[in-house]
């Protein structure tokens, strides 16, 4: 993170998991430890890894669930993934 | 002098076009079976190349990468790397991809290098790619991956020329030296690698539109809606439940008259006596009653395709996750309790997509409480007997409310169940995590969905043939033996083994208004519940002779009350009655404790249900 500073650095960084509908940006970074998600730490973050949630990936929440807004079906890049909240607080965005 | 055998292995993502491809390229040549120790599905088929050469086909369950977090995934990665034994090695590996979605499948390409294998990627669907504006490098992407690719269109007549003609090619190569398999177990630092390099390789080589698929976008917009989306299940689930009973009829009517004018030309040309008996009550009536199901079973199975290949099963595991999340059930439980609703057994074995074995043994204790075909037969039966064929509000059939009733209380038990198995065992775990891509909608293919309609068709009548064919013979000797002695005033079958074991359940099963006719089909029952029909058949034929037999719904009208009935339906709803479901549950839980539970759990529920429904019944004066 220390390189040269794009433009979308100045916006704050937030887990994708409290991202309301709508919600559009890039991966900034994966913060698996202490997700709250019922997988391990290096589980997690290789199953959002294989489902293309890499840094730098540009991201948007299409659609949320009925029950407490979750789960969310969100756009990476050109495929549409659905996850729950818990496990997209792993996925930092801005 | 004959070319050998050429072994083909068809890897890719969920949702790649993989099955179509294989369907495309085999054709009804299929073999559906088992891998050996384990319930993965193992599909197989084969065909000729232009230049002669026979090819075998695996069709390797759908996966993201090669690490093998599932038993499905562990059998793509074992082929793969030629580590089953009684599996070829494959001598080339397609990689399948669907062209409009390339971003996973490129990575999972990479990976596949690193097994030193001999590999192709296929570009699948490529005529939806190029309409949507995606244009691919081919040659250019060739490069950059070091490997074959082509492009093909599965669904199209001629569309995998390109990849029969490389296939032979690579075929008429030097067999390429074993090489070193350099795969391992990726690490979190590789996987972000191998994903960063395919971004790189799809940045210079493919150029993707800026809009994505309008279409899905749009349908999405409201199958998707949390509330018009949960409306559109309720609407498609109670369509296909009118269908399974309205539109099968015609079909199924057809069939029991052709059994029954078959019974009638054995009985006219055979002189009366055990074998005339045999053949007319024990085998074509016996068989011909499961048959008459088959137009039901081809409809569901239809249902569960078409939706399947339309995309919208992820849509439904979508909107039902948190749903069933409630209930203590993951959203990938929806798939395979969907599928329960055809067969428990493909449920169960479905429930291989859920890679938390906590929620995957939640799955499958509850998996038969889903209302499957099988269980149609009976509630056929029962309803077409007892309730009256009228219209409420001018709209719903009676009879097919009764049934949605059926299938609704199904559901509701299984939700119930799976809330008491949470709160008893697993109070204080974590839900496991619901990922799920949710591909772009696509419209479903006649010839696939005829294949795999088909294919079940197939092993259904395979099972009427084998498992339902000798549970008859078994009946009608229990029925039929010993013989009636000369001058007796009751009907034969009051004599017999069959009447013996009745009854000695009876006084077990007599509170909840069954008779021993009832406890003779039970039994039975316990190969395939489809079989209790034709076991009440034959108790009654044999009983009174062919006019009942042309007509069981009609006779058992006269012979049971409507509290019976009701409480026979009841206890279908719960009833453990299916030795291969319990022999699935024991083969994929790895344990008789888990069979034995769901044994004991179901019976007693079947018994409270029963019971309850009678003495409701009596008391509100069906009795």
């Amino acid at each position: 993170m220390h390189g040269t500073k794009k433009n979308n650095d100045v916006r704050p960084q937030m887990p994708l998991g409290l991202a309301k509908r709508g919600f559009s940006g890039v991966i900034r970074h994966l913060a698996v430890e202490d997700s709250g998600s019922a997988l391990s730490a290096v589980e997690l973050e290789s199953r959002l890894i294989e489902l293309g949630f890499v840094e730098g990936a540009r991201v948007k929440i299409l659609h949320e669930g009925i029950v407490g807004r979750d789960p969310i079906a969100v756009r990476v890049e050109n495929v549409t993934i659905a996850v729950r909240r818990r496990e997209a607080m792993a996925i930092i965005v801005a | 002098m004959e070319a050998p055998l050429m072994h083909l292995a068809l890897v890719g993502t969920p949702n790649s076009g993989k099955t179509s491809l294989f369907n495309a390229l085999t054709g009804s040549r299929q073999k559906v079976a088992n891998y050996p120790g384990v319930t993965v599905e193992r599909k197989e088929g084969s065909f000729v190349t232009p230049l002669g050469r026979q090819v075998s086909v695996v069709d390797l369950p759908g996966t993201y990468s090669l690490r093998g977090r599932s038993p499905d995934e562990e059998i793509t990665r074992d082929i793969v790397l030629g580590r089953t034994p009684g599996e070829a090695l494959p001598d080339l590996v397609l990689c399948v991809a669907d062209s409009t979605n390339l971003r996973l499948t490129i990575r999972l390409v990479l990976e596949l290098k690193r097994t030193a294998r001999p590999l192709m990627l296929v570009l699948n669907m490529f005529d939806i790619a190029t309409r949507r504006g995606v244009t691919v490098d081919v040659a250019g992407l060739s490069a950059a991956l070091g490997i074959p690719v082509v492009t093909s269109i599965a669904v199209r007549k001629g569309g995998t020329a390109d990849l029969l003609r490389r296939t032979d090619e690579i075929a008429a190569q030097a067999p390429v030296p074993a090489q070193q398999n350099l795969w391992q177990p990726l690490t979190v630092a590789e996987l972000r690698a191998t994903q960063r390099e395919a971004d790189r390789i799809i940045a210079a080589n493919i150029s993707l539109p800026v809009r994505p698929d309008t279409w899905t976008a749009r349908i999405d917009a409201v199958v998707l809606h949390p509330v018009a989306g949960l409306a559109i299940l309720a609407l498609i689930l109670f369509v296909m439940f009118q269908a399974v009973f309205a539109w099968a009829q015609p079909l199924m009517e057809l069939l029991s008259s052709a059994f029954t004018a078959l019974g009638q030309m054995v009985h006219d040309t055979l002189p009366a006596g055990l074998l005339q008996s045999f053949l007319q009550n024990g085998v074509i009536s016996g068989v011909g009653s499961v048959i008459v199901f088959l137009p039901q079973i081809v409809i569901i199975f239809l249902f569960i395709l078409l939706l399947e290949d339309f995309g919208y099963m992820a849509r439904a595991a979508f909107l039902m996750d948190r749903i069933m999340g409630g209930a203590g059930l993951h959203g990938r439980a929806f798939i395979p309790l969907l599928s329960s609703f055809a067969c428990a057994i493909p449920g169960i074995m479905a429930t291989r997509v859920i890679d938390n074995r906590r929620d995957r043994l939640t799955t499958i204790l509850i998996a038969p409480l889903m209302t499957c075909s099988a269980r149609i037969p009976v509630y056929t039966l029962i309803i077409s007997a007892f309730i009256p064929d009228q219209q409420i509000w001018g709209w719903f059939n009676l009879r097919g409310l009764v049934m949605f009733g059926l299938y609704t209380a199904g559901i509701a038990s299984a939700l119930g169940v799976s809330f008491l198995i949470k709160f008893l065992m697993w109070r204080d775990y974590a839900p496991a995590p619901f990922m799920l891509e949710l591909p772009d909608y696509k419209l479903p293919r006649a010839r696939s969905i005829a294949i795999g309609v088909y294919t079940r068709a197939k092993m259904f009548l395979q099972r009427a043939g084998t498992t339902i064919f000798s549970m008859m013979v078994l009946i009608w000797f229990l029925a039929s033996f010993p013989l009636a002695p000369a001058g007796a005033q009751d009907p034969a079958i009051n004599y017999s083994f069959a009447a013996v074991i009745g009854k000695a359940l009876e006084p077990l099963l007599a509170p909840l208004g069954f008779n021993w006719q009832i406890a003779v089909a039970l039994i039975p029952g316990m190969a395939a519940r489809e079989v209790a029909v034709a076991a009440l058949g034959t108790v009654y034929a044999i009983e009174g002779g062919k006019e009942a037999a042309e007509q069981i719904g009609q006779m058992l009208a006269t012979k049971w009350s409507l509290a019976t009935a009701l409480s026979l339906l009841a206890w279908y709803i719960f009833a453990p009655q299916c030795a291969s479901t319990l022999a699935v549950i024991r083969r994929e839980t790895g344990s008789w404790k888990w069979m034995a539970i769901t044994f004991a759990y179901m019976f007693a529920l079947a018994y409270a249900a029963s019971l309850a429904t009678y003495t409701i019944a009596r008391a509100l004066g069906a009795g």
